[in-house]
């Protein structure tokens, strides 16, 4: 577990340091459209995506999931690169901010419309069946609002009808965008993978270890064949739900109960405490993630953005003749 | 013994199946001995175990289903019980599937069979086409087949191009359209328009079931009126094969489109808007339409038929057009 945990936790510190900067971008007016962090998310998103094997299982990473997308092997320079709108990316400015992902490598590109990718990743999970290989596993995560969808009901019970090995992970952050979990629903998250009968799992997404404990037994059940996983793992969103949102809504009672419970110092304290991890070695990595993030932001600014002119403005791969 | 234009999609199917392990079916009703609500897969999953997946009432997940297969390699054909029930996944199909080529580069290799069209009783939540409202999409291919050889050769090139495809089977068509054989020995390439019946004197753009109600129209008006009527058979509203349709109204000089869809900003809009921006100078009258009307498709036999097109209104409206 020690090795886990180290890279979870490098994934989370990459993360935290990203999304610093990405959120100064984007209060200087460098980047468009929006910038969403995972603040208060790092210790769930990390700790889902660090037991799958890149090239093997599947992934769909979302919203408040750099950390999961840095312990799946990706890199910042490619977030960078879609926030920036270089045509290195491979997005290629066609799609910006959180939405990119690599198919051909296992992990999705999400689409807005929350929930529509838990059936995507139902799907390449039942292909991985039907090509005979029984051992790869798909994790797919979602915040408390999304369990609200239609679309995501529908793919949680197929999912489950299916008995494919599929890890669906709500981070519960208390709110979707203003509305709190009281408007969103009047029942436990946990009640709700029941109901679909799949194993679920509990845990507080801000205790570092306890989540990493979580993850691995939800990753490991579903990869031994015992069918699809739910786990709930409950947090608060650090941050606005984008940089434009100040996040006014949520009492200021809440914010303080959570004071002491980010989840990048409590994996600090837990790893020191552990002996996995010094003052030293800390500031080390952080160095190193900070200067990871510095060139990989300078990089993709200095990288060419499209140009409409020279775009290919072609919708299908099959071009009939006109 | 005459084949019908659903025997030719299951032959398809059963074609695809065998040549190509990637390809499999998922959707409602469509495995065991039942083999869907039309019976278009029936005996499938006995020859071909494992490859044809009944799912739950899901119409979002079975095309989210179908994507996330697609990236993972496989070819998934799926069915929607009705076009109806389509636009439960129209999101998936739209903004996921559709939009993923572009934002990617990587394709979506799915299917989608979508029974469509009316039949007597079917009333408004079983009868609908909406061809147009899935066309509207970028990255999304829809095939509308109007005869067996059609149903089956498209079908085929439907999984064998690598974008998501709309396959748009007329209900009415499926045991009433009969043919000796689903074979053509020169099969036209899609995205291509047909010529159904060569003429002079206007021509009448049709797609699915009003190619049938049009070649009918023709036949009623050669006799009656000596008239010498071009159908032209769009079968693929998009890609649509604006220069077969152009070529053709030079010929004539006039045009009727007709559909089966609602009027508003449906297919036959799109031609009248693309022949009236590329080729006014060939038109010797104003460019007509004929759709349904734009009320919701009544159950009650009679007024269905009243509802949309029929050959005798083709006819009339032909009449009308020529005596512009």
């Amino acid at each position: 577990m020690k090795e886990a945990a180290l890279k979870a936790y490098k994934a989370m510190v990459m993360a935290r340091a990203f999304d610093t900067k990405t959120s100064a971008l984007y209060k200087a007016g460098k980047i468009l459209g929006g910038v969403f962090l995972g603040r208060g998310h790092e210790a769930i998103a990390a700790c889902e995506a660090v037991f799958l094997r890149k090239g093997h299982d599947v992934y769909s990473p979302f919203i408040r999931e750099q950390a999961g997308r840095c312990a799946w092997g990706d890199s910042v320079l490619e977030s960078a690169r879609t926030y920036f709108g270089s045509v290195e990316g491979c997005m290629h400015g066609r799609d910006g901010n959180v939405h990119w992902g690599k198919p051909l490598e296992g992990t999705t590109a999400p689409i807005s419309h929350l929930g529509a990718m838990a059936a995507v990743i139902g799907g390449m999970v039942l292909a991985k069946r039907m090509q005979g290989i029984t051992d790869a596993v798909g994790v797919t995560c979602y915040g408390d609002g999304t369990t609200s969808v239609g679309a995501f009901h529908e793919a949680c019970n197929m999912i489950a009808v299916l008995k494919l090995p599929v890890i669906i992970v709500v981070s519960n952050n208390q709110y979707a965008y203003s509305t709190p979990n009281t408007q969103e629903f009047a029942c436990d998250l946990l009640d709700r993978g029941r109901g679909y009968g799949l194993t679920s799992h509990a845990c507080d997404g801000t205790d570092f270890l306890q989540t990493l404990e979580t993850m691995h037994s939800a990753v490991t059940a579903a990869r031994r064949g015992e069918g699809p996983q739910w786990v709930v793992a409950t947090t608060l969103r650090m941050c606005g739900h984008g940089e434009h949102d100040d996040a006014s809504y949520i009492p200021e009672t809440l914010k303080a109960a959570y004071a002491d419970r980010d989840p990048l110092a409590v994996a600090r304290r837990q790893l020191i405490e552990c002996g996995w991890l010094t003052e030293d070695t800390d500031a080390a990595l952080n160095r190193e993630c900070t200067d990871e993030v510095q060139r990989s932001v300078a990089q993709a600014q200095k990288e060419a953005t499209p140009n409409p002119a020279t775009e290919d403005w072609q919708a299908t791969s099959w071009r009939p003749f006109r | 013994m005459p084949v019908t234009y659903i025997d030719a999609i299951h032959q398809a199917m059963q074609e695809l199946l065998e040549e190509d392990p990637r390809v499999f079916l998922m959707g409602e009703d469509i495995a065991g001995t039942f083999g869907g609500a039309f019976k278009a897969t029936k005996g499938l999953e006995a020859q071909f175990p494992g490859r044809v997946i009944n799912t739950p009432i899901s119409e979002d997940a079975i095309v989210g289903f179908g994507i996330g297969a697609a990236l993972g390699g496989m070819k998934p054909i799926l069915e929607m019980q009705f076009a109806d029930f389509g636009l439960l996944g129209l999101n998936q199909m739209g903004n996921n599937a559709g939009a993923h080529y572009y934002r990617t580069g990587v394709p979506i290799n799915l299917t989608l069979r979508m029974p469509c069209g009316g039949t007597p009783g079917g009333g408004p939540f079983h009868s609908q086409s909406l061809e147009a409202l899935f066309a509207h999409f970028p990255g999304l291919h829809v095939f509308t087949p109007a005869t067996v050889a059609d149903a089956y050769y498209m079908l085929k090139q439907a999984v064998q191009i690598p974008d998501p495809v709309v396959f748009m089977e007329h209900k009415f068509l499926y045991r009433w359209l009969k043919a000796d054989t689903w074979h053509d020995p020169q099969p036209l390439p899609v995205g291509k328009a047909r010529i159904a019946r060569a003429g002079e004197h206007a021509t009448v753009i049709a797609f699915s079931a009003m190619v049938p109600e049009a070649l009918k129209a023709a036949d009623l008006l050669a006799s009656a009126s000596g008239y010498h009527i071009e159908v032209v058979d769009l079968r693929s509203v998009k890609p649509m094969d604006t220069d077969t349709i152009l070529a053709s109204v030079a010929r004539t000089g006039r045009m009727l489109v007709v559909s089966e869809d609602f009027p508003w900003g449906g297919v036959a809009s799109e031609v009248v808007a693309r022949v009236a921006a590329e080729g006014l100078h060939l038109l010797d009258a104003p460019p007509l339409r004929l759709t349904s009307k734009d009320t919701p498709i009544p159950s009650h036999a009679d007024l269905w038929k009243a509802h949309r097109p029929h050959s005798n209104d083709i006819a009339d409206a032909v009449r009308y057009l020529i005596s512009l």
